[in-house]
């Protein structure tokens, strides 16, 4: 939590600035010095930690599930978790309206909400920051309309233009991707194009420009580089906030079509049992919540650490 | 005063402009918006009919001006499954929505608005600590969980309120309460930062340098100055609140617009998906506007130049 509660204590002259380079961020010098800090900040290493359980469940999870996840068994619905009265030790976390296993579909679950959550901030991150890169330096009338074009974007709430497209082109795991990716990259625009407006007119890409250098290769050398950690940063955050919207999407039936199981589906099967079996609605979200809680934790302390200027 | 808001009732109007064009360049991402605007046992003649009436066969800047022109007049064509005009039907659904954000809202403020000033005066005291541990744990909780929790301890163990629907004030609460304590999450770390940033001015040094009581300094000096910029936050936070609302809507089976678009999305019934995406964006956008004026009549700082 010290992360949280010392955001603006310790801006301008904070040990955590001194670490880092006289532009305040030189990304390759101390790669090892952040590792041992990260061993020393409870914050970072509690988010570090879940995240690698994460992504460890979503590659192996088929070889973790204590049943079938997809296994019916009519004989033993709505069983609820083992430590409650009518609970069977074989099903810890009880078992669904078709009797399937919560805890193996859990597992399962994992899979979608890590490669949707990390393949979409992937399609954002890509679209968003070659769109910042470019208004941000050339400027002009390409600049103009994007801001014009971003204050629309915004207008409009994510997640119902997210359902929109998806209502459009139907349901599926890569039209999610897509569509997630291409309604989130945003926030990388803005922040890209913020930085690459104050780059531009430093004394070492005048210089490269001075030297006759292309401006592709100006912008992949020299004004990219300064502004990878702004979006790495921003990239982690935003694994956080793409696994909320894809188990949204998929509560509301627009997302991750069944037999592929995803969290969001469980909580919307649960939601129908509400008032009789409260597990089903209950540990899926569980689920995402600690999941979320790693990633938020693991880039806040990212933020910290790469890059200061951020954490207002 | 009365040139800024001119200009900037001027500025909106490329943002609507831009959102007519996503709107309608969305129901063209697969081709054919009529295979979508009707419904799935069309007859060829029915497509045919609907592809000749929207203009369909002509190019594509003649089709967004008709798109466009019918749209100023509030035409968004008719929703197949109500049988009536879309906008028509959003606009009877738009108190319900309207009346779960005001309540949420305010929720949210009641909530932040105290904790965020309590967190900033008492840095890293219990309660800061608290508010941000919890803080976090509302960013990680998806805000549609935190409801069918709330229903589970208030509607099926205590049997305090209705676990969903609408009507009176009690099928209000939980509804609000869901998407109120999922902003005031954000709202509370906003105000924390913004009471910080006030603190450390030059005129609280000097208020208390005159020997002023603390608690004078706070909340005559420090809050009246920290306020202002939560004028803006409900401003930003109504896109947030908009799209809040869509799924807490579905959750409570609350009947306002945001169930009204799942409804529609699985229905294909894309006139009402078009009425209701321009409705909400031109609440947010008439809302910021809002905001952006207020925040000027309050805070003389700003220059109308």
């Amino acid at each position: 939590m010290r992360s949280e509660l010392n955001d603006t204590q310790n801006e301008p002259g904070g040990t955590i600035v001194s670490n880092l380079g006289a532009d305040g961020m030189s990304p390759r010098s101390g790669w090892g010095k952040r590792f041992v800090k990260l061993s020393r900040s409870p914050v970072g290493l509690t988010g570090a930690i879940v995240v690698a359980v994460v992504l460890f469940v979503a590659l192996f999870g088929s070889y973790l599930t204590p049943h079938d996840p997809g296994l019916t068994d009519l004989y033993n619905r709505l069983v609820p978790p083992s430590w409650v009265d009518g609970g069977q030790p074989q099903h810890l976390l009880g078992t669904d309206q078709l009797g399937r296993d919560i805890l193996s579909r859990i597992i399962m679950g994992t899979q979608v909400s890590v490669a949707v959550g990390i393949s979409a901030v992937l399609v954002a991150g890509v679209v968003g920051v070659t769109f910042g890169l470019i208004t941000g330096y050339f400027g002009g009338i390409l600049d103009t309309l994007l801001s014009r074009f971003l204050d629309s974007f915004m207008a409009i709430p994510g997640i119902l233009l997210t359902m929109t497209v998806l209502g459009v082109l139907g349901p599926g795991v890569i039209t999610l991707v897509f569509v997630l990716g291409f309604t989130r990259w945003v926030g990388y625009a803005r922040v890209v194009r913020g930085e690459v407006l104050s780059l531009k007119s430093r004394e070492y890409v005048e210089a490269a420009k001075a030297l006759g250098q292309s401006n592709f290769w100006i912008l992949a050398r020299h004004v990219l580089p300064n502004v990878m950690a702004s979006i790495i940063v921003l990239a982690t955050l935003n694994v956080a906030t793409t696994i909320i919207a894809e188990s949204s999407l998929s509560f509301l039936g627009l997302g991750v079509q069944p037999p592929t199981i995803t969290w969001g589906q469980m909580l919307n099967d649960g939601r129908d049992y509400i008032t009789t079996a409260w597990w089903l609605a209950t540990f899926p979200g569980v689920a995402i919540t600690i999941s979320v809680l790693g990633v938020l934790f693991l880039g806040d302390w990212l933020r910290d650490v790469l890059d200061p200027r951020l954490r207002k | 005063m009365k040139r800024y808001i001119a200009r900037r009732l001027l500025q909106i109007i490329p943002v609507i402009i831009g959102v007519s064009i996503i709107v309608f360049v969305l129901l063209r991402l697969t081709g054919d918006p009529v295979i979508l605007m009707l419904p799935e046992d069309a007859t060829p003649q029915e497509i045919e009919s609907l592809t000749t009436a929207l203009g369909l066969d002509k190019p594509l800047h003649v089709q967004y001006w008709v798109f466009f022109k019918n749209a100023l007049k509030g035409d968004f064509g008719r929703s197949f499954r109500f049988k009536a005009p879309a906008l028509q039907i959003v606009l009877e659904r738009m108190p319900h929505t309207l009346q779960l954000a005001g309540a949420a809202m305010l929720v949210a403020l009641v909530i932040a608005i105290p904790l965020g000033i309590i967190s900033a005066v008492k840095q890293n005291s219990a309660i800061d600590l608290t508010a941000s541990t919890v803080s976090v744990l509302g960013r990680a909780m998806p805000n549609f969980w935190l409801g069918l929790m709330l229903i589970i301890v208030f509607a099926v163990v205590l049997r305090w309120l209705p676990v969903s629907g609408k009507g009176t004030l009690s099928h209000l609460i939980l509804p609000a309460a869901t998407l109120g304590t999922g902003m005031a999450a954000t709202i509370t770390r906003l105000i924390r930062s913004s009471m910080l940033e006030v603190i450390r001015q030059d005129f609280i040094t000097t208020a208390r340098s005159k020997g002023l009581s603390e608690s004078v300094v706070i909340y005559k000096h420090a809050l009246r100055n920290a306020l202002i910029p939560v004028v803006t936050i409900v401003g930003i936070q109504t896109a947030t609140l908009m799209g809040g609302a869509v799924v807490t809507e579905q959750v409570f089976a609350w009947g306002g617009i945001g169930q009204l678009a799942v409804l529609a999305l699985n229905m294909r019934d894309m006139a009402l998906v078009q009425a209701i995406v321009m409705v909400m964006a031109l609440i947010i956008i008439f809302a910021n506007l809002f905001v952006d004026i207020v925040y000027c009549i309050i805070d003389p700082r700003i220059s109308f130049e």
